[in-house]
């Protein structure tokens, strides 16, 4: 395969078969489709089983989420850390930056500012 | 294909190689446009992650929401990202056949999937938890909303991409537009299994 020899990028999503539309391209999707299903049904199970310990359930959840956007990326979109894929992965890894500031930092300010401000029983007693 | 065009590329430094191919240029562009998608997404996953408690003395997540049938709209939407990846491998092996195929698969199971939320909206509506009774249930409507908009948008384009592939067949061109379709489609499954995390699964 001379593309992984030239040193340019190959666009997201183009599979290693891609030129032949080959028969590897159909494999990979297969195998994204029986992972991801799996991991789907395993989410959906430890949700409504009660054999997980109770306090674990939202973690199993978020590591069987991750696992499942992984296989998305690698087997349907096809960014994987290969030489041609240098600018799609750096981009999807600042993305990835980007969501986690914006999301963990939202919930910590927030979470922080709930603590901190006075409940309102007690702003309504001290206006009496 | 990056290497097809010149194979004897390999040696050259990076500065005399020239500019990158189309496609690849295209595609990469079409990535970073469905990175900041997903970093739209995020800002409602995040107000989303602050309000869910936020009822107002409304109903709760655990009381509206139905597994069974979001398991079914992620059923749909997977199997729909599967259907897409064969409707891409029809285009690349210039087989109309294969990719109608695809495409048909992908359009039946995005309307199946369209079909179920709205049916989900209009009776979470008509049992008093519109999107005006509690924060918890404006941002949850903002988020799947926004999801939902996503692959309406998407079925419009599927639909407007199957009539390019009959009027101009499977020149570069479409073949470029079909890659960033296929690319759309998988990025919409990758923010679906957020919502059903966070939302439908994380509410109990």
């Amino acid at each position: 395969m001379d593309r992984h020899l030239d040193g340019n990028d190959g666009a997201p999503g183009g599979t290693p078969g891609e030129s032949h539309g080959g028969s590897s391209a159909l494999i990979s999707y297969l195998i994204g489709l029986g992972l991801s299903i799996l991991l789907t049904l395993a989410s959906f199970w430890a949700a409504s089983t009660g054999a997980v310990y109770g306090p674990g359930v939202p973690v199993l959840l978020a590591v069987l989420a991750v696992a499942q956007m992984g296989v998305h990326l690698v087997f349907f979109l096809h960014i994987s850390s290969a030489p041609d894929q240098v600018n799609n992965f750096l981009s999807l890894a600042f993305g990835i930056f980007v969501v986690a500031l914006i999301i963990f930092g939202s919930m910590i300010i927030m979470a922080n500012l709930n603590h901190m401000i006075m409940p309102m029983e007690q702003i309504i007693a001290r206006q009496r | 294909m990056s290497g097809g065009l010149n194979p004897t590329v390999g040696k050259t430094p990076l500065s005399e190689r020239g500019p990158a191919p189309v496609r690849t240029v295209v595609g990469f562009g079409f990535w970073l446009f469905l990175l900041s998608d997903i970093v739209m997404f995020a800002v409602f996953f995040a107000a989303y992650a602050v309000l869910s408690s936020s009822t107002a003395g409304g109903p709760s997540g655990r009381e509206l929401f139905d597994h069974d049938r979001v398991l079914l709209e992620t059923c749909c939407l997977l199997l729909s990202s599967f259907t897409c990846g064969l409707m891409l491998i029809g285009s690349k092996r210039e087989s109309r056949r294969l990719f109608y195929l695809g495409a048909l698969a992908t359009l039946a199971l995005g309307l199946g999937f369209v079909m179920i939320e709205g049916i989900e909206f209009s009776e979470m509506i008509a049992d008093g938890a519109a999107p005006t009774r509690s924060a918890f249930l404006s941002a949850f409507f903002t988020l799947v909303g926004a999801h939902g908009l996503h692959v309406t948008v998407g079925l419009a384009w599927l639909m407007l991409m199957a009539t390019q592939v009959e009027a101009m067949g499977f020149t570069s061109m479409v073949q470029r537009r079909l890659l960033c379709f296929s690319l759309f489609w998988h990025a919409l499954d990758i923010v679906w299994i957020g919502v059903f995390t966070i939302v439908y699964l994380g509410a109990g």
